[in-house]
């Protein structure tokens, strides 16, 4: 229970930095709402240089947050992408002051579900306006402006931090000097959203959930929340890698039980991880998020035309798909390269071989690390980055 | 893809491509299809000043080029050339690629679908050393230019250069310009007849128009 009274805690007082916001600077919506009083919990790392040139920001996943690079304040664990960001690493916090954000709608600082609502001050729950990719957006970059940073040297990040990166391309190309969109898409799969719908009717009939305001009557859907975590779980890994790590092995056990329990290592893992998510992560941010990710849609506004939204982009593109990714796969990828290409966007491509599925991004890939590290190394040197 | 060994000049680059860059007017908007490691590309950037572009099959060479700073793709000339729209480039080059495709008539309408300009470069399998392999050895040519045996070579669609310019013929494309250089790497007589470079040149470069 102390890990989830210290989530609780980390929605409105979160121990990383934070950047509030008041009335004067409201944030408007997709839907048309507006959320006044809102902030953004974040972290960095390294060092901003004299010219402000040298800042990455990095886009975190449906269940990151801003501790990419630190002990993570919740669980006790290593940052979820300290292979990737450090001292030395592809992004180098040796040369680069990276900049990390919890997203609009999430539970780790920056104004979500969790959340206490000034106005009320009662817990948001279910009154947030529902929130899209470029609302996340909107909010890291008004966090970005706030810093007196103009122009990102890159944006990164994998799955929905990837779809983040190519709205910021999009959105804000004179701000965006690179771009690493990762075992990402531009717009959701009809697949996709039925995986996120699942995981979200999990939540709302487990009868703890209380149509959203279980915070407010000390109940927790921890049940629904770890199922719909299971579920997910399956579709970050390859069926290759899955049979790999666990096969048909028992678990405790010589023989089959003849009964309901975990008899498989598999479904032991998978309980495992449904059990430690429910003590980190808010239900209703859940929703929230998964929501967002279902909205995405980056050439919905041009008429389905993906090179219309990238026309005339100076932006350096270096994306990055993986062979077994089957929830984001490389065909997804080949069509934001093929609309790059058609606005004569600088972009070069990457298919990674991996049977480890999407969640290859968050691990030990080192043809990813060397494609990375050869890019923003090149792009610094084009900006004039020592 | 199948790169083979070439002489090289006095400052380090392949004659083949330096061949190649002296056809492409500086700073244009090129695409070189199967860019290995990104040396072309890199020497176009270099001496000509061109916006340049890259697709290549293997990952090392995907790598190496990113790394170089090169804006490349992984792809293959086959399938994903038909993904650019229309003259989206002045130059698209072929260089020591055509023969290890799986269509070449098809990659060079394709070619000079997206590129005002097409130019191909590719080692001439009617070179007198290798008639005479075959001629009076009844061998397939295994040279220092094509290392590989019949069995496990990737280049799968050799041609001579009179075959070439009629497959130019077919596609109804123009030869604006021909070199063909001899087994040192040296530029062979402009105005020799089609069949003296068929015979004596190893490798030949083609700038083509529609």
């Amino acid at each position: 229970m102390e890990r989830r009274t210290r989530a609780l805690g980390e929605a409105d007082q979160p121990s990383s930095l934070v950047m509030r916001f008041g009335r004067e600077r409201p944030l408007v919506l997709d839907s048309g709402a507006t959320i006044e009083d809102w902030q953004i919990a974040y972290q960095t790392y390294g060092t901003l240089d004299a010219k402000r040139s040298n800042a990455v920001l990095v886009c975190h996943a449906l269940t990151g947050d801003q501790h990419a690079a630190s002990r993570n304040p919740v669980t006790g664990k290593p940052g979820w992408w300290e292979t990737m960001v450090g001292p030395g690493k592809p992004i180098d916090t040796d040369r680069y002051f990276v900049i990390c954000s919890n997203v609009l709608g999430g539970c780790m600082g920056t104004t979500g579900p969790a959340s206490t609502n000034p106005a009320t001050g009662r817990v948001w729950g279910l009154d947030l306006p529902v929130v899209t990719i470029r609302d996340m957006v909107r909010a890291q970059a008004a966090l970005v402006d706030a810093l007196g940073i103009e122009t990102l040297f890159c944006v990164a990040g994998g799955s929905m931090g990837g779809m983040q990166v190519l709205e910021w391309a999009a959105s804000y190309p004179q701000r965006v000097f690179c771009a690493l969109p990762i075992a990402t898409a531009a717009r959701h799969s009809s697949q996709n959203i039925a995986f996120h719908e699942v995981g979200r009717q999990a939540v709302m009939a487990d009868p703890e959930w209380n149509g959203g305001r279980y915070l407010e009557l000390g109940t927790n859907p921890k049940k629904g929340l770890a199922v719909a975590r299971m579920a997910a779980h399956i579709t970050y890994m390859s069926e290759e890698g899955l049979h790999r790590k666990f096969g048909r092995e028992l678990q405790n056990r010589e023989k089959i039980a003849f009964g309901f329990d975990a008899d498989f290592q598999v479904e032991s893992y998978l309980r495992h991880q449904g059990l430690t998510f429910v003590d980190r992560f808010d239900a209703n941010s859940y929703l929230y998020v998964t929501r967002a990710m279902d909205y995405f849609d980056l050439a919905a506004d041009a008429g389905g035309r993906l090179a219309q939204v990238f026309r005339g982009t100076a932006t350096r593109f270096c994306i990055v798909s993986f062979t077994s990714d089957w929830l984001f796969p490389t065909e997804e990828s080949k069509a934001v390269v093929r609309a790059l290409n058609a606005a004569g966007a600088s972009v070069s491509f990457v298919e990674i071989e991996s049977d480890r599925g999407h969640d290859a991004f968050l691990l030990d890939e080192p043809e990813m690390f060397a494609t990375i590290r050869g890019f923003l190394s090149s792009a610094a040197a084009a900006r004039g980055i020592a | 893809m199948a790169v083979t060994p070439l002489p090289k000049d006095a400052f380090g680059a392949r004659v083949d491509l330096v061949a190649i860059a002296e056809l492409v007017a500086p700073g244009a908007r090129v695409l070189d299809v199967g860019c290995g490691d990104g040396d072309l590309l890199k020497l176009l950037e270099e001496t000509r000043g061109v916006d340049g572009r890259g697709i290549e099959l293997s990952q090392k060479g995907v790598n190496e080029c990113v790394a170089r700073g090169l804006s490349v793709i992984q792809g293959n000339a086959d399938t994903d050339l038909v993904d650019y729209p229309d003259d989206a480039f002045d130059y698209v080059i072929l260089s020591q690629t055509i023969q290890a495709t799986g269509h070449p008539r098809q990659v060079l309408e394709q070619m000079l679908r997206i590129g005002r300009s097409a130019i191909v470069s590719f080692p001439n399998f009617g070179h007198w050393s290798v008639r005479a392999s075959l001629g009076f050895l009844g061998r397939m040519p295994v040279t220092r230019n094509l290392p590989y045996s019949w069995y496990d070579t990737p280049n799968i669609h050799f041609c001579t250069i009179r075959d070439f310019v009629a497959l130019c013929e077919d596609v109804g494309a123009t030869i604006d310009k021909a070199v063909a250089l001899n087994a040192s790497g040296a530029r062979m007589t402009l105005n020799a007849p089609w069949w003296f470079w068929n015979l004596f040149g190893q490798q030949a470069v083609f700038l083509l128009n529609r």
